[in-house]
Protein backbone atom coordinates (compact mmCIF):
# COMPACT_ATOMS: atom_id res chain seq x y z
CA UNK A 1 0.00 0.00 0.00
CA UNK A 2 1.05 3.50 -0.65
CA UNK A 3 1.72 6.41 2.16
CA UNK A 4 1.66 9.48 2.32
CA UNK A 5 2.62 11.51 4.97
CA UNK A 6 1.76 15.18 5.04
CA UNK A 7 2.80 18.12 7.74
CA UNK A 8 -0.28 20.79 8.21
CA UNK A 9 1.87 24.07 10.03
CA UNK A 10 -0.47 26.54 9.15
CA UNK A 11 -3.65 27.58 10.46
CA UNK A 12 -5.61 30.03 8.23
CA UNK A 13 -8.32 29.17 5.82
CA UNK A 14 -6.26 29.31 2.17
CA UNK A 15 -3.40 26.56 4.19
CA UNK A 16 -5.70 24.37 5.59
CA UNK A 17 -7.35 23.40 2.12
CA UNK A 18 -4.32 21.31 0.90
CA UNK A 19 -3.58 18.90 3.63
CA UNK A 20 -7.53 18.06 3.71
CA UNK A 21 -7.73 18.11 -0.11
CA UNK A 22 -5.03 15.83 -0.50
CA UNK A 23 -5.42 13.55 2.49
CA UNK A 24 -8.63 12.60 1.41
CA UNK A 25 -8.31 12.31 -2.19
CA UNK A 26 -5.17 10.34 -1.37
CA UNK A 27 -7.30 7.50 0.62
CA UNK A 28 -9.70 7.60 -2.42
CA UNK A 29 -6.92 6.58 -4.28
CA UNK A 30 -5.61 3.65 -1.79
CA UNK A 31 -3.18 5.59 -0.39
CA UNK A 32 -2.63 5.48 3.46
CA UNK A 33 -2.15 8.59 4.92
CA UNK A 34 -1.06 10.48 7.61
CA UNK A 35 -1.26 14.50 8.32
CA UNK A 36 0.90 15.51 11.38
CA UNK A 37 -0.43 18.62 12.72
CA UNK A 38 1.81 21.59 14.31
CA UNK A 39 1.97 25.19 15.39
CA UNK A 40 -0.51 26.77 13.99
CA UNK A 41 -2.11 23.95 11.84
CA UNK A 42 -3.43 23.06 15.22
CA UNK A 43 -5.97 24.99 14.81
CA UNK A 44 -7.05 23.17 12.71
CA UNK A 45 -8.24 20.06 14.82
CA UNK A 46 -10.60 22.31 16.67
CA UNK A 47 -14.16 21.29 16.84
CA UNK A 48 -14.72 24.35 15.77
CA UNK A 49 -13.29 26.05 13.14
CA UNK A 50 -14.15 29.79 12.98
CA UNK A 51 -11.06 31.00 13.99
CA UNK A 52 -9.27 29.99 10.42
CA UNK A 53 -9.70 32.80 8.85
CA UNK A 54 -7.92 34.34 5.49
CA UNK A 55 -6.24 37.52 5.30
CA UNK A 56 -5.31 40.09 2.87
CA UNK A 57 -2.46 41.43 4.47
CA UNK A 58 0.48 39.68 3.34
CA UNK A 59 -1.41 38.29 0.43
CA UNK A 60 -0.88 40.39 -2.69
CA UNK A 61 -2.14 38.01 -4.37
CA UNK A 62 -5.46 37.57 -3.23
CA UNK A 63 -7.95 38.32 -5.79
CA UNK A 64 -10.04 41.48 -4.61
CA UNK A 65 -12.95 42.59 -5.84
CA UNK A 66 -11.40 46.70 -5.72
CA UNK A 67 -7.97 47.49 -5.52
CA UNK A 68 -7.42 47.51 -1.79
CA UNK A 69 -4.03 49.24 -0.48
CA UNK A 70 -2.67 47.81 2.20
CA UNK A 71 -3.36 50.20 4.70
CA UNK A 72 -6.93 50.20 4.13
CA UNK A 73 -6.41 45.91 4.41
CA UNK A 74 -5.10 46.37 7.75
CA UNK A 75 -8.37 48.12 9.20
CA UNK A 76 -10.01 46.09 11.83
CA UNK A 77 -12.77 44.00 10.43
CA UNK A 78 -11.15 43.41 6.96
CA UNK A 79 -9.44 39.93 7.90
CA UNK A 80 -13.63 38.89 8.87
CA UNK A 81 -14.67 40.28 5.55
CA UNK A 82 -11.87 39.08 3.07
CA UNK A 83 -12.93 35.78 4.91
CA UNK A 84 -16.26 35.95 4.82
CA UNK A 85 -15.91 36.71 0.97
CA UNK A 86 -13.80 33.99 0.46
CA UNK A 87 -16.03 31.15 2.26
CA UNK A 88 -19.18 32.59 0.25
CA UNK A 89 -16.93 32.06 -3.19
CA UNK A 90 -16.22 28.57 -1.63
CA UNK A 91 -19.92 27.94 -1.33
CA UNK A 92 -20.66 29.16 -5.02
CA UNK A 93 -18.56 27.51 -6.67
CA UNK A 94 -18.87 23.58 -5.40
CA UNK A 95 -15.36 23.46 -3.39
CA UNK A 96 -16.58 21.80 0.37
CA UNK A 97 -16.29 23.32 3.48
CA UNK A 98 -13.32 22.56 5.57
CA UNK A 99 -15.55 21.05 8.18
CA UNK A 100 -16.33 18.56 4.92
CA UNK A 101 -13.22 18.07 3.63
CA UNK A 102 -12.02 16.96 7.15
CA UNK A 103 -14.86 14.54 8.30
CA UNK A 104 -14.44 13.39 4.67
CA UNK A 105 -10.81 12.43 5.67
CA UNK A 106 -11.66 11.21 8.76
CA UNK A 107 -14.23 8.72 7.29
CA UNK A 108 -11.68 7.17 4.77
CA UNK A 109 -9.74 6.40 7.64
CA UNK A 110 -6.47 9.67 7.32
CA UNK A 111 -4.90 9.36 10.68
CA UNK A 112 -4.47 12.76 12.50
CA UNK A 113 -1.52 13.48 14.58
CA UNK A 114 -1.42 16.31 16.90
CA UNK A 115 1.83 17.65 17.80
CA UNK A 116 1.88 17.39 21.49
CA UNK A 117 4.64 19.69 22.23
CA UNK A 118 2.80 22.63 20.36
CA UNK A 119 -0.15 21.85 22.95
CA UNK A 120 1.88 21.88 25.75
CA UNK A 121 3.69 25.46 24.28
CA UNK A 122 0.30 26.84 23.72
CA UNK A 123 -1.25 25.49 26.73
CA UNK A 124 -4.12 24.34 23.87
CA UNK A 125 -7.05 22.34 26.16
CA UNK A 126 -7.58 18.94 24.69
CA UNK A 127 -11.06 19.29 25.24
CA UNK A 128 -11.18 21.59 22.37
CA UNK A 129 -10.09 18.81 19.51
CA UNK A 130 -12.35 16.80 17.81
CA UNK A 131 -12.48 12.80 18.52
CA UNK A 132 -10.27 10.72 17.04
CA UNK A 133 -7.17 11.91 16.56
CA UNK A 134 -3.68 10.74 18.00
CA UNK A 135 -0.87 12.73 19.96
CA UNK A 136 2.74 12.33 19.10
CA UNK A 137 5.91 14.12 18.13
CA UNK A 138 8.59 14.47 15.55
CA UNK A 139 9.45 10.29 15.76
CA UNK A 140 6.14 9.19 15.68
CA UNK A 141 5.86 11.56 12.13
CA UNK A 142 9.62 10.08 10.92
CA UNK A 143 8.52 6.99 11.68
CA UNK A 144 4.94 7.17 9.30
CA UNK A 145 7.28 9.27 6.95
CA UNK A 146 10.31 7.00 6.40
CA UNK A 147 8.16 4.56 4.67
CA UNK A 148 6.27 7.08 2.60
CA UNK A 149 6.30 7.59 -0.87
CA UNK A 150 4.80 11.07 -0.71
CA UNK A 151 5.78 13.68 2.15
CA UNK A 152 4.54 17.11 1.96
CA UNK A 153 5.27 20.22 4.23
CA UNK A 154 2.32 22.78 4.05
CA UNK B 1 -24.08 -0.61 -21.48
CA UNK B 2 -25.80 -1.26 -18.41
CA UNK B 3 -25.78 0.90 -16.00
CA UNK B 4 -26.26 -0.07 -12.78
CA UNK B 5 -25.54 3.00 -10.64
CA UNK B 6 -26.06 6.57 -11.00
CA UNK B 7 -24.00 9.62 -9.27
CA UNK B 8 -25.05 12.92 -9.73
CA UNK B 9 -21.83 15.01 -9.46
CA UNK B 10 -22.72 18.31 -11.05
CA UNK B 11 -21.82 21.35 -9.14
CA UNK B 12 -18.88 19.99 -7.12
CA UNK B 13 -15.69 20.97 -7.69
CA UNK B 14 -12.14 19.04 -6.74
CA UNK B 15 -11.63 17.05 -5.12
CA UNK B 16 -15.36 15.76 -4.50
CA UNK B 17 -16.43 13.89 -7.48
CA UNK B 18 -13.39 11.71 -6.96
CA UNK B 19 -14.75 11.41 -3.13
CA UNK B 20 -18.01 10.18 -4.02
CA UNK B 21 -16.84 8.08 -6.85
CA UNK B 22 -15.08 6.28 -4.36
CA UNK B 23 -18.03 6.38 -1.90
CA UNK B 24 -20.16 5.04 -4.28
CA UNK B 25 -18.38 2.53 -5.85
CA UNK B 26 -17.74 1.11 -2.02
CA UNK B 27 -20.98 -0.95 -1.63
CA UNK B 28 -21.17 -2.12 -5.79
CA UNK B 29 -20.39 -5.57 -6.77
CA UNK B 30 -16.94 -6.15 -8.57
CA UNK B 31 -18.37 -6.09 -12.48
CA UNK B 32 -21.20 -3.66 -11.98
CA UNK B 33 -20.92 -0.31 -14.19
CA UNK B 34 -21.05 3.34 -12.58
CA UNK B 35 -22.23 6.44 -14.28
CA UNK B 36 -20.81 9.28 -12.73
CA UNK B 37 -21.96 12.98 -14.80
CA UNK B 38 -19.59 15.86 -13.30
CA UNK B 39 -19.45 19.50 -14.49
CA UNK B 40 -16.37 20.00 -13.12
CA UNK B 41 -13.47 20.01 -16.21
CA UNK B 42 -10.80 18.86 -14.13
CA UNK B 43 -12.64 15.66 -13.29
CA UNK B 44 -11.49 14.25 -16.48
CA UNK B 45 -8.26 13.58 -15.84
CA UNK B 46 -8.57 13.50 -12.39
CA UNK B 47 -11.55 9.88 -13.31
CA UNK B 48 -8.85 8.83 -15.66
CA UNK B 49 -5.99 9.01 -12.58
CA UNK B 50 -8.55 7.62 -10.04
CA UNK B 51 -9.15 4.72 -12.44
CA UNK B 52 -5.15 4.19 -12.80
CA UNK B 53 -4.13 4.35 -9.26
CA UNK B 54 -7.65 2.05 -7.78
CA UNK B 55 -7.78 -0.35 -10.16
CA UNK B 56 -11.36 0.62 -11.19
CA UNK B 57 -11.92 0.26 -15.03
CA UNK B 58 -12.46 4.04 -16.71
CA UNK B 59 -14.88 2.30 -19.54
CA UNK B 60 -15.83 5.47 -21.23
CA UNK B 61 -15.95 9.10 -20.77
CA UNK B 62 -17.67 11.61 -22.69
CA UNK B 63 -18.98 15.49 -23.07
CA UNK B 64 -22.64 15.80 -23.27
CA UNK B 65 -23.74 19.68 -23.30
CA UNK B 66 -20.78 20.50 -20.85
CA UNK B 67 -21.33 17.87 -19.09
CA UNK B 68 -19.05 14.93 -18.28
CA UNK B 69 -20.34 11.83 -18.19
CA UNK B 70 -18.22 8.66 -17.13
CA UNK B 71 -18.71 4.77 -17.25
CA UNK B 72 -16.69 3.21 -14.32
CA UNK B 73 -16.13 -0.24 -14.03
CA UNK B 74 -15.80 -1.65 -10.42
CA UNK B 75 -13.00 -3.81 -9.72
Amino acid sequence: MKKMAIIASKGTLDMAYPPFILGSTAAALGFDVQIFFTFYGLQLLRKDLSSVKVSPLANPAMPMPVPMPVLVQALPGMESMATMMMKDMIKKKGVASLEDLRSLCLEADVKFVACQMTVDLFEFDKKDFIDGIEFGGAATFLEFAGEANVSLFV
Amino acid sequence: MNVDKELDARGLNCPLPILKTKKSLADMQPGQILRVVSTDCGSVKDMQAFANQTGNQLVSQEEQNGEYVFLMKKK
